[in-house]
């Protein structure tokens, strides 16, 4: 009786951790914070890709009611899949697309930018990586809606944009003024 | 004879050029280790070698070069990044049990060890 007692409590052990294990594959490995203020405090300065000059970032996000900030590069392969989204986008009025073009070859991101065509209104460079980091950006593809006016982060997503992720932005857009 | 000399007075001048030169990225080094590479497991961005870490180090030595000192440039990357970059945890609600769990251990053990003399 002890014995069986035992057994069963073993494989009632066994199936509760299986099943918590399980549970832990579908949480991302990428830990992003809850970050208590959500305010620009940022204000770098980069230069274009397709002129030599230089602009801050309070001057690219000033002339519609919304901002993306896309963080991309040409080598990247995810960057390429969620390019036909931005250019989706890029129809909507209020919103504005600022590419940020990370440790890059100038000639590849134009070529990519031929290739696929261009969501954005304006591009900047950013080779050492530097600017992204301001930004709090882990790496490429990474995509930030930002309210102009309140100068606020309102959406941040670390990876390429998908159906669900568009649709998202894509409401919070039409709902916010 | 005096070609040799020479070349190893040149070389010599060349590895203290680059020692003074490398003085700067000793203090990155020493931030770098105390930073957690997000986006890689279990290093530190001193360790790593991903694009991330690396414009990570590039940062700190702009920041160095500010003027910033280690407070302010850790300051700044816990505003970016929260808490979870730094190895050296605060202590705050999520965290008193990882301060205060190895002094209540500390204590019980003193209790026990007290008991077992004072029995004998």
């Amino acid at each position: 009786m002890v014995k069986n007692i035992r057994l069963i409590a073993l494989v009632f052990l066994v199936i509760v951790s299986f099943f918590i294990l399980l549970k832990g594959l579908d949480k991302t490995n990428n830990y992003s914070p809850n970050l208590n203020s959500s305010k620009i405090d940022f204000n770098f300065k980069a230069k274009f890709l397709y002129s030599d000059e230089e602009s801050t970032l309070h001057e690219l996000i000033n002339d519609k009611d919304f901002s993306i900030i896309n963080i991309w590069a040409s080598w990247c392969l995810p960057c390429r899949d969620e390019h036909s989204f931005l250019l989706n986008l890029k129809s909507l009025d209020k919103l504005n697309i600022i590419g940020i073009n990370y440790k890059d070859n100038e000639i590849n991101a134009k070529k990519f930018i031929k290739e696929l065509g261009n969501p954005y209104s304006k591009i900047v460079v950013d080779p050492s990586g530097v600017n992204s980091i301001e930004l709090g950006a882990y790496g490429v593809p990474e995509t930030i809606l930002i309210h102009n006016k309140s100068k606020t982060i309102l959406k941040k997503y670390i990876g390429p944009i998908d159906d669900e992720k568009l649709a998202e932005l894509k409401m919070i857009i039409k709902n916010e003024n | 004879m005096k070609i040799k000399i020479l070349v190893l007075i040149i070389f010599y001048l060349i590895s203290f050029f680059n020692l003074s030169h490398g003085a700067n990225s000793e203090k990155v080094d020493q931030i770098s280790k105390n930073l957690r590479c997000l986006i890689c497991q279990g290093q530190s961005v001193y360790d790593s070698q991903s694009d991330f870490a690396l414009s990570m180090k590039i940062l700190i030595q702009n920041k160095i070069d500010e003027g910033k000192n280690d407070e302010q440039i850790y300051d700044f990357l816990k505003s970016k990044y929260g808490e979870w970059i730094v190895y050296d945890p605060e202590i705050s609600k999520n965290t008193v049990l990882l301060w205060v769990l190895p002094l209540i251990l500390f204590v019980f053990g003193g209790i026990l060890i007290l008991r077992k003399v004072s029995i004998k």
